[in-house]
């Protein structure tokens, strides 16, 4: 599904991503942990196609296609969804428009045909419902004035109604109570199918408990310096980075 | 430049017969006003951005003659899909009885053209008129004062209630082609009164006229209100308007101008507040393109304690349009505890579009709480992307984000009707489709 090879990022003259290579086979779902300002959300943008970070090597597969080479929404069109760790408020765009905008462009740019906005209502009401939402939030312009789990839901909710074939989650369970952390877990273990995969940015183990990895990976200083199965995480979550990135130092 | 065939206009106008003293008096002092001043040039500060020399240069004369073949049809598209308000409608500057419906009366309000209201309301009239826009304040309400035929007048009795909103529909069609009209409108709110009071104008065509129309606005105490300007001219038309309130004491005055039509335009917004208590909410949205230049000019006048003013004007700007927005708030020292708020926002589509903007606060009492704030920016790349990032394409994405960048400030609209159908307007406008949410 995802095949990202050697690849190489930077910010202005920083470099950030320092040859990252990471697979992800359909169905898995592969954690990505590592301390702050490793470049994990870096990572993330760059797979969204974020115009900020220019790629200076390597290269990123998608479904046998050069991802790289995509434009931002073709990305999104062929499946590929971001929640972000910082989600976007758009004051006047209300999240009921945004959303079926969002869902029939997709649909028109796989041959499909769009939904009317009745029916849209339908699927909408059932997404709702699964991360626990009132309908209220649908009038509400896009994550304005949300708070900080109300706008981590909505994340949720979006990729719930646009059912992506990559999700990428970049800390969506940071600022979450337990409530919100089971709701945001559900939201992607239903979508969960043999075909679908996803990448989970988190600080945490905690919500590796609920959404359960294949793979652990950790970051740091812009590369993948250790992977391992779900163990990885609560050996990170009992002894800190440190022992990892430590011994990325010695090896350097 | 040349005056001339305005100040040919103002001579036929002061030797009308058929007026009463106190009219011709007033109408002589604005051709006097007008005749010493001339139109402003850009030496005076509150022309500094806007040149008035397109419009002294025209060759239009004040219209005797409306004609025109504006039909209901023809203005449907423009009376917000309502029957049961009070609608006026003008063409090509004079009064339309055939097309003007009566809708729900009120008791207590009365709403009729000027030649009408001099009939039936000639004292109030006397008393009145003039009496807030004086003619010494600029030379287009002197012009307008000297040359005014046509316009309505709206009184509400002490403790009335319009209980549906007043529409002025001045539509100019291609008879109203190298024209000038200087609609004269007078708002009179005795105490406790309430209304809302819609001015449209709109054009069928694209012909070259000239607009210059003066609204007063008198609010007792108590009163509330609310007044919406549409200024969709011809494109090639030039629009000059001021709406002047007083304002009693506890009373609410609540305008919004909406602007996107005419070559040239300038809409003076200005309110005195004149009791304590009082509160004025002035919000406005511009919207042009091409080589289109819309300027407001708004002036809140804190004359009292306790008063508090509102302000949110917001623009877009294509092509090489030029936008001016300034912004006078004036706290007199005995205005303690003065709240007031100004914000302007401008979106910039193009690199060649203009805004000049100049919040401009004099205060001069030492208890108040005022604030301003001006922005002016491009399509926010964070929004766009995060837009992109959900599947929606880049020319879209800016469409969106440029509709909800002008909708925010309609959101402010409280009448349904108004908000839905300028929603519409612009939603239509950047994204061609015809139906928000
Ligand atoms: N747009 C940007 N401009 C400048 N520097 C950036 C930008 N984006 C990221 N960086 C820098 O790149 C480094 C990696 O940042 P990134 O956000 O990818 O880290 P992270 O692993 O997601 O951290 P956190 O755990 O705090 O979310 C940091 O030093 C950050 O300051
Ligand atoms: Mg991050």
């Amino acid at each position: 599904m995802l095949k990202i090879k050697e690849l190489r990022a930077t910010v202005g003259d920083k470099e950030i991503l320092k040859g990252i290579d990471l697979t992800v086979k359909p169905g898995e779902v592969h954690a990505v942990m590592g301390p702050n300002g490793s470049g994990k959300s870096t990572l993330a943008q760059v797979l969204a196609g974020h115009p900020a970070y220019t790629v200076t090597g390597g290269s990123v597969e998608f479904d046998g296609e050069d991802l790289l080479e995509m434009d931002p929404e073709v990305r999104a069109q062929k499946g590929v969804f971001l929640a972000f760790q910082y989600p976007v408020e758009i004051p006047g765009v209300s999240n009921a428009y945004f959303l079926r905008t969002a869902y029939n462009e997709i649909r028109k740019a796989r041959g499909e045909e769009e939904v009317d906005p009745m029916d849209f209502l339908d699927i909408m009401e059932q997404k709702l419902k699964m991360v626990e939402m009132s309908d209220v939030m649908l009038n509400r312009s896009v994550n304005t004035g949300f708070s900080g789990g109300e706008k981590k839901r909505n994340e949720i909710l979006q990729m719930a109604v646009l059912e992506p074939k990559l999700a990428i989650l970049d800390e969506t369970d940071s600022g979450l109570d337990i409530d919100a952390l089971r709701v945001v877990a559900d939201g992607v273990n239903a979508l969960r199918r043999p075909d679908r995969s996803t990448i989970v940015v988190t600080h945490y183990q905690r919500l590796l408990n609920y959404i359960v990895p294949d793979y652990v990976h950790v970051l740091a200083n812009g590369r993948i310096v250790k992977s391992g199965g779900k163990e990885l995480a609560l050996e990170l979550e009992a002894k800190g980075y440190d022992w990892v990135t430590g011994a990325q130092g010695a090896a350097a | 430049m040349s005056t001339t065939a305005f100040l040919d206009d103002v001579r036929a106008a002061t030797e009308r017969d058929g007026e009463p003293r106190w009219l011709r008096d007033l109408r002589a002092r604005g051709a006097e006003r007008f005749a010493a001043v001339g139109f402003p040039t850009t030496r005076d500060e509150d022309w500094k951005y806007t040149s008035a020399a397109p419009i002294a240069e025209l060759d239009v004369r004040a219209i005797s003659e409306p004609g025109g073949e504006v039909t209901r049809a023809s203005i449907a598209p423009y009376s917000f899909g309502q029957d049961g308000w009070t609608t006026l409608v003008f063409v090509n500057g004079r009064y339309d009885a055939d097309l003007s419906t009566a809708g729900v009366a009120s008791a207590g309000v009365r709403v009729l053209s000027l030649e009408q209201a001099r009939e039936e309301m000639g004292d109030l009239l006397r008393d009145t008129l003039g009496s807030i826009c004086d003619v010494e304040q600029n030379a287009f309400i002197a012009l307008n004062t000297a040359l005014f035929t046509d316009g309505a007048v709206i009184h509400l009795a002490k403790d009335a209630v319009a209980t549906a909103p007043i529409h002025l529909l001045f539509v100019s069609d291609a008879a109203a082609a190298k024209g000038a009209s200087h609609p004269r409108v007078l708002v009179v709110a005795e105490r406790n009164s309430k209304a809302t009071v819609i001015e449209s104008y709109v054009a069928t065509s694209e012909a070259v006229y000239f607009t210059n129309a003066v609204t007063e606005v008198s609010l007792g105490d108590g009163a509330t209100v609310t007044h919406y300007k549409i200024q969709r001219e011809s494109p090639r038309a030039f629009h000059v308007g001021t709406i002047d309130a007083r304002q009693g004491r506890d009373s609410h005055f609540v305008s919004f101008s909406f602007a996107t039509g005419a070559a040239l335009s300038r809409t003076n917004v200005w309110t005195i507040l004149g009791g304590e208590g009082c509160g004025a909410t002035l919000n406005g949205l511009y919207m042009a393109d091409g080589s289109q230049h819309v300027d407001h000019q708004t002036r809140i006048e804190h004359q009292k304690e306790n008063c508090y003013s509102r302000e949110v004007y917001r623009g877009v700007l294509d092509d090489t349009a030029h936008g001016v927005f300034n912004g006078k708030v004036y706290v007199h020292p005995e205005a303690q505890k003065t709240d007031g708020k100004q914000e302007n926002h401008t979106l910039l589509l193009s690199p060649r579009a203009v805004i000049d903007t100049k919040p401009q606060l004099e205060i001069f009492a030492d208890d108040v709480k005022c604030t301003h704030g001006a922005t002016v920016g491009r399509i926010d790349n964070t929004s766009l992307f995060y837009m992109k990032s959900r599947g929606v394409g880049a020319l879209r994405a800016r469409q969106l984000l440029t509709y909800a960048f002008a909708a925010d400030v309609l959101e402010q609209i409280e009448l349904d009707a108004v908000r839905e159908s300028l929603e519409e307007l612009t939603l239509a406008r950047f994204t061609g489709a015809t139906t928000a949410e």
